[in-house]
């Protein structure tokens, strides 16, 4: 079998739930890792966009900033942030993938303040486009490594609205119907939400690790999906694409 | 009347009367005359104490660097300041201590490269009064006052902290009775944003992505732009689909070659990165930062000196090559 590290297994699983066609709205690192394997894997005609305006680049390299030159190379269209996120607005965005400091079992997303916001232990940058993304697109996802300062019981501050307090909580809160956190993609497991309490579950384990550990490395119950299977290693040929093709200089896959 | 809903409790900096701003906009000179002046020049006559700031570009992406450099050097203070999409252009102006009001979209990050030591120190230090909200929220801020009016709709933001903290109220559509998040215009009172080219008299082009630059250009009451070159008014004429600034929105020109960097100007050169790494190695001790600022920014006399610190042309070169052969082979 294959070698491979904790972060091309991730890179590898959240590329594959990515499907052709769709629409995805990213950042750097990891999440523009995926995406870019992905599209040149089972997804080539994956419509790449960013927040600042790039759409449809053909990354020629990984970008360091949202903003960079990279973003918009060899696009369709050099944009702006209006448009891209009112392309958002209208539904056309399929997948975002996010960050954060904390999560909680909603999905919900802190990356404004660690402690109280009028008295900060660690004030963060804030929500840059978070919220926008995790509010407009309609299936968000996260690859983080997970823990349990992480993976918390409440986060110190909704940044980007989750499935906040359960069903039915985006919509009451004026949020468009349909949207909301689709996926997680940690070290260890790949999670998922349950349909009807919004609660995060455990969907496919990586090989190696048990329910006991996932849960163990969260600080809330996790649900468990009906069938929990093991997840997918990585294949040679990714493995070669990611570090040959999507990052030769190892900035992400640490190689 | 809207029926609201919900309102943030977050401070609100400016006033979003769209008619006071026609008032402002009334007396603002359409006449076409030659604004070109040194950076100094034009934050002396442009940037005041206690006066709305924001800056164009995306943090580390043309950015106006000359104009945030020149506003600490001047030594600014009071200033409110929009903190949307900021990266190193925040991390100067927090270095300066240039601003005491924050509306907070993005600020102190320098997106993958890590957080500023020292903007996160002065933003924990009770200094900043502070306002939270979102790229696209302080866009559509931006968007509204470009329009003229003194609100704009969106559906981001409503059900968290975000909105809690920010200056946004929620209202019932009166058409389909639905809830949307209603930003409040904002009129910065000075903006500076940098582009590929101008003319004399302020009629630009840039290339590349936008980001909100089209809306800043035009919801601010005063606009500094620096250019990586200054070009005929003929040539601005003979392509008017290119034009993005026109003339009557700018107050000051001026020509700032390489003046995104340490930023990357797109089709002209890439950003330092290790440049912007020493920003944040020296930001780690106060002490060393303060020695560091004393020779980058108050020690030089301008940009051109700042660049020559930095490698001058043979760095800009360099960084030239990075952005112009991003697709030779391996």
């Amino acid at each position: 079998m294959a070698e491979y590290n904790t972060m091309e297994l991730m890179i590898c699983a959240a590329a594959r739930e990515l499907e052709n066609g769709a629409t995805v709205a990213v950042g750097t690192g990891a999440p523009c890792a995926a995406t870019m394997l992905a599209q040149k894997t089972g997804a080539p005609d994956l419509v790449i966009i960013f927040e600042a305006g790039g759409i449809a680049p053909l990354l020629p390299t990984m970008p360091i900033s949202v903003g960079d030159s990279r973003t918009f190379y060899k696009a369709v269209m050099a944009s702006g942030m209006c448009d891209v996120m009112e392309t958002m607005a209208r539904g056309i965005v399929d997948y975002c993938f996010l960050g954060g400091a904390q999560i909680d079992m909603y999905g919900n997303i802190n990356s404004t303040v660690i402690g109280d916001w009028e008295n900060p232990k660690v004030r963060l940058p804030g929500s840059g486009g978070a919220n926008d993304f995790g509010s407009m697109a309609w299936k968000t996802m996260i690859i983080t490594v997970q823990d349990k300062r992480r993976f918390v019981e409440k986060v110190d501050f909704i940044t980007t609205p989750g499935y906040l307090n359960g069903p039915g909580a985006r919509e009451e809160a004026g949020l468009a119907p349909g949207t909301g956190p689709h996926k997680v993609i940690t070290n260890m497991a790949v999670l998922g939400y349950d349909d009807e309490t919004k609660r995060m579950r455990v969907e496919s384990i990586h090989k190696g690790y048990t329910f006991e550990d996932v849960q163990e490395n969260v600080s809330f119950e996790l649900l468990k999906a009906p069938k929990i299977v093991e997840t997918p290693e990585p294949t040679l040929d990714e493995l070669r694409i990611l570090r040959e093709e999507v990052d030769p200089d190892g900035y992400i896959i640490g190689r | 009347m809207l029926e609201i809903i919900e309102e943030g409790s977050g401070p609100l900096f400016m006033d979003p009367d769209a008619d006071k701003a026609r008032e402002f906009f009334k007396k603002k000179s359409r006449t076409l005359v030659p604004k070109v002046m040194s950076v100094k020049e034009a934050v002396e006559k442009f940037v005041h104490d206690g006066e709305y700031l924001a800056i164009g570009g995306f943090g580390a992406n043309r950015i106006p660097t000359a104009i945030c450099h020149e506003i600490v050097r001047q030594g600014r203070k009071n200033m409110a300041f929009a903190g949307h999409t900021s990266t190193h252009d925040f991390q100067i102006l927090a270095a300066g201590e240039v601003f005491d009001r924050c509306d907070i979209a993005y600020i102190i990050g320098l997106e993958a490269r890590g957080l500023s030591p020292n903007a996160r120190r002065y933003m924990e230090s009770g200094k900043v009064q502070s306002c939270e909200w979102t790229n696209y929220a302080m866009a559509c801020r931006f968007k509204a006052a470009a329009a003229g009016v003194s609100f704009m709709p969106a559906r981001n933001v409503m059900g968290t902290d975000t909105f809690k903290k920010s200056a946004a109220k929620i209202a019932k559509c009166p058409f389909t009775g639905k809830k949307y998040i209603l930003y409040p215009a904002l009129w910065p009172d000075v903006s500076a944003i940098h582009v590929h080219e101008a003319d004399v008299y302020g009629n630009a082009r840039i290339k590349g992505i936008s980001i909100a630059d089209l809306e800043l250009a035009r919801a601010s009451k005063h606009l500094i732009l620096t250019t990586e070159r200054l070009v005929p008014n003929e040539y601005i004429r003979s392509d008017p689909t290119s034009t993005v600034i026109p003339y009557y929105l700018v107050d000051a020109v001026c020509e700032v070659p390489y003046g995104s960097y340490p930023g990357n100007m797109p089709y002209e050169y890439f950003s330092d990165e290790e440049h912007l790494r020493l920003w944040l190695t020296k930001e780690k001790n106060p002490d060393e930062f303060k020695e560091f600022l004393n020779e980058y920014i108050y020690g030089t006399k301008d940009f051109n000196e700042y660049l020559e610190l930095c490698g001058g042309i043979e760095r800009i070169n360099n960084l030239r090559a990075v952005e112009h052969n991003i697709d030779i082979k391996r």
